[in-house]
């Protein structure tokens, strides 16, 4: 399974982004090969609709599991459409691995 | 730009994906009715739980009046489909489905379920201890 975590930069030592929508990256772990990847966000600097965009690349990716600091109204609501599990941290002093590692 | 709409809160999303007329004389029509889940719930609690619409406007966390043109529009659309031989299929809408959200009383971190996800625990410490909170 696939899960997403929004991140300040492109390693496992960033720390995480509390912002969905402009997180900076995003990476891509997956549970079942123990891969990790880092891709840039494209959006994080769009105008208006970044959250709504960045949850359709979400559900382009096939990730089931989003874990980031918040969501807005409509990335929440396409993301639960699509049965995207969210999950929101409050604490920005994780850094990627940590969350990482507490998954498996 | 308009008012942002206010979700309404569905207990529990219908149980089917849609209904199909069968025996139509003049064929398979063109075309389907997409009931919404806030359009499925207002018939259930008005016409199936037969609450009167103050109570159930309650229920769904909207206004009296917003109930009742929820209510509305679904008994048009089933009308629709009934008169045109057409299909129904149920799409999320405005829904916001109650029991979404997810607090980790272990880790704090709130988390949604979706109804595949069989383990109902918190994917972060796989702690059990969670309770709902309103989202």
């Amino acid at each position: 399974m696939k899960t997403l975590i929004t991140s300040k930069g492109d390693s496992t030592d960033s720390f995480f982004d509390l912002r969905f929508g402009r997180g900076k990256y995003f990476c891509i772990h997956d549970s079942e090969t123990g891969n990790i990847e880092f891709i840039e966000n494209l959006n994080a600097e769009a105008q208006g609709g970044a959250g709504t965009k960045t949850a359709e690349k979400v559900i382009e990716l096939g990730v089931k599991k989003v874990i980031s600091g918040d969501f807005g109204p409509k990335a929440k609501d396409l993301l639960m459409k699509f049965k995207i599990q969210m999950v929101m941290i409050t604490d920005s002093n994780k850094t990627v691995m940590e969350i990482i590692k507490s998954l498996s | 730009m308009p008012r942002r709409r206010r979700a309404r809160k569905v207990v529990e999303p219908p149980s089917f994906k849609g209904y199909r007329p069968y025996g139509t004389i003049n064929g398979r029509r063109e075309g389907r009715v997409e009931l919404h889940y806030e359009e499925y719930e207002a018939i259930k609690l008005a016409d199936y739980d037969l609450m009167n619409h103050q109570e159930a406007s309650g229920i769904m966390d909207v206004s009296r009046a917003t109930f009742a043109r929820v209510y509305e529009t679904a008994r048009r659309k089933i009308a629709k489909a009934l008169v045109e031989g057409k299909e129904i299929v149920s799409v999320y809408g405005n829904a916001h489905l109650e029991n979404d959200w997810f607090e980790c009383t272990d880790c704090k971190s709130k988390f949604t379920i979706p109804s595949e996800l069989l383990d109902k625990s918190c994917p972060l410490c796989k702690s059990t201890s969670i309770k709902n909170i309103l989202h």
